[in-house]
């Protein structure tokens, strides 16, 4: 056997490689479509954004949306609020953030302080936090006890990132669109 | 111990079958003239104790299935269905749902039972790999089903455990994203996981037969940890020694399972998958079940969300290295006092993962001051020590130890006025 592989390879040694090769790659194509399968199809693609209208949520309140499966918090704050998490110094943070970088521009340019949009799972194990409650008048996970601002970012406890903002934008001044 | 085929067909149909299929003569020298070593003791029958579960998963399964609807919609209402209008419906879905837990019950005294008699050391290290493989594919199976009802525990099960594949680095959200069908748990995962949940007992089926495969080609350990020499006088055939023995563990075995299928039906259970899912209302305190509990507290006694998830399946790859981890050529622990105090204490730590796992993270265990010793503390020892005794202990161990002298042979240990295990220990 040894002697074979010593010679010189030769053209059918070459069209044999090649067309193995050529199986392998047309093999590996095949099983695409059936990993893609589990990707999310066109049906849930099509909800994965939603318009919320934000009129009727008073200050001080907030309404909780269903968005791709996750609720969605939409808290309308009231000056205290957004002065508190304004106050603070970003240094001292976990995952530092301003409050200014967790909100967006309006429709007429200006930053929309009042509104801050935040997905609702804890960043720790995926646990939905409650509102208005810890030490920070935020939200507080009771699974392991993990406590956000009024900006939603994570001020103790063992979860390791901020609230996450999802992708929104204004419509208009009295709706939004998540994702 | 592969042994010369003993099988002499006794009429003309099997003998012109044997000549074409000789499937006949697989079973016979596999499990009627198999030569069993004498000394096996009744840890040796959760083998065909595991057959039995198996066997009793896939069938009440498969009839589960022709009654159970997997979309979110209807999941959880078509198990109720199953347990009021279904005919004997609530007999087989406990005996599924119990089933399962019994199943772990019986492959952890199983593993346990193999690291105390070294029965993954060589020859059998494929064996014991195939072993891990098989616990892996259980594991994966178990969770799972543990979804299907599509109860709060279910749920958020899902949830946490499909996250931990997010803290992969680079792909982890893409996968996430990939295993849910979605951009959360939903009706897509609870269909693929519905199919999976059919097919990964026939994978576990497949591995099963490697498995007796590899047993038969090594041959079966044995309390003594020492090769069959002699088969005369080692070794006695299977049927009928080995069968009957296999039958009364069994039915002992059936008696533990009777009880909590007829009488505490929902004892190893959560009280809150029998809420419906809510994406938008987390239970308080998420636990797995009790079988997966001591993974979960390792996973949360690692401050590091990526560090926490590496252990946690680390604690699991550890056992496919074990073979070459183990230093000492003695396998039976009967014979290893250092080896044999440690397996206990790992036994007990094994124990305590658990306990860890189903507690909350901050539980006060010990207070001091305003603080104290909490679960996580406990959990972060625990944890330390379980990978030490695989690192550190197995290699070790094996290079300090004196053992005891091994009897001469496996009739000289059982055999009356020869066993000089028993009067050393």
């Amino acid at each position: 056997m040894a002697d074979i592989h010593a010679v010189e390879p030769t053209r059918r040694d070459f069209l044999y490689v090649a067309t193995g090769s050529l199986a392998a790659v047309g093999a590996a194509f095949a099983v695409w479509p059936l990993i893609d399968q589990m990707n999310p199809d066109a049906s849930v693609l099509a909800l994965a954004s939603i318009e919320v209208d934000i009129s009727n949520i008073p200050v001080g309140q907030e309404t909780t949306f269903k968005w791709r499966g996750k609720p969605v918090f939409v808290r309308h704050r009231s000056e205290e609020e957004i002065a508190a998490a304004d106050s603070v110094d970003i240094s001292t943070l976990p995952d530092p953030q301003a409050d200014s970088d967790r909100v967006i521009t309006g429709p007429e340019g200006t930053l929309e302080k009042q509104w801050l949009v935040v997905i609702g799972i804890c960043t720790h194990l995926g646990c939905v936090p409650l509102s208005y409650r810890g030490e920070y008048d935020g939200y507080f996970c009771p699974c392991h006890g993990s406590v956000y601002d009024t900006s939603g970012r994570i001020r103790k406890g063992p979860a390791p990132l901020n609230l996450e903002v999802p992708p929104y934008a204004f419509i208009s001044d009295t709706k939004i669109k998540i994702g | 111990m592969s042994h010369q085929s003993t099988y002499t067909p006794g009429n003309g149909f099997s003998r012109w079958l044997d000549a074409r299929l000789p499937v006949m003569r697989l079973v016979n020298d596999s499990f009627v003239d198999y030569p069993t070593p004498r000394n096996l003791n009744y840890w040796w029958t959760f083998g065909g104790i595991l057959t039995f579960c198996l066997a009793v998963q896939i069938v009440t399964g498969i009839v589960l299935a022709m009654h159970y609807v997997p979309t979110t919609e209807l999941a959880f209402a078509s198990v109720e269905h199953i347990m009021r209008d279904v005919n004997y419906g609530w007999l087989i879905r406990y005996v599924h749902s119990n089933g399962a837990s019994m199943f772990f019950i019986a492959v952890y005294i199983h593993m346990f039972r193999g690291l105390y008699y070294g029965s993954y050391k060589a020859p059998r290290e494929v064996l014991w790999i195939l072993g891990v493989l098989i616990y892996l594919l259980m594991m994966a199976t178990a969770f799972f089903g543990y979804v299907l009802p599509w109860g709060q525990m279910s749920f958020w099960g899902a949830t946490v455990i499909t996250n931990l594949f997010g803290a992969i680095p680079f792909v982890g959200e893409a996968l996430r994203t990939w295993l849910w069908g979605g951009f959360s748990v939903g009706d897509p995962t609870l269909n693929r996981f519905f199919s999976l949940h059919y097919l990964f007992p026939f994978l576990i089926a497949g591995v099963v037969i490697l498995h007796v495969w590899a047993l038969h080609v090594s041959g079966q350990g044995n309390p003594a940890g020492i090769e069959v020499k002699d088969p005369a006088k080692d070794t006695i055939p299977f049927t009928p020694y080995a069968t009957i023995k296999d039958a009364f563990g069994l039915a002992l075995f059936a008696i533990l399972f009777a009880y909590f299928v007829f009488y505490n039906p929902n004892g190893l259970g959560e009280p809150d998958n029998y809420i419906v899912a809510n994406p938008l209302s987390t239970p308080a305190h998420i636990v797995p079940e009790w079988y997966l509990l001591p993974f979960y507290a390792i996973l949360r006694a690692v401050p590091d969300k990526l560090g926490g998830v590496v252990l946690m399946f680390g604690a699991i790859a550890i056992l496919f290295v074990l073979p070459w981890l183990d230093t000492s050529k003695v396998r039976s622990a009967r014979f290893r006092p250092l080896f044999k105090q440690f397996f206990w204490i790992f036994v007990a730590v094994c124990i305590g993962l658990g306990y860890c796992g189903g507690q909350s993270p901050d539980k006060i265990l010990l207070a001091v001051g305003d603080g104290g010793f909490d679960v996580t503390d406990l959990s972060r020892i625990l944890t330390v020590y379980y990978f030490a005794h695989f690192i550190i202990l197995f290699p070790v161990l094996g290079l300090i130890e004196k053992p005891k002298p091994l009897p001469e042979s496996i009739a000289a240990s059982v055999l009356p006025g020869t066993r000089q295990d028993k009067a050393t220990s």
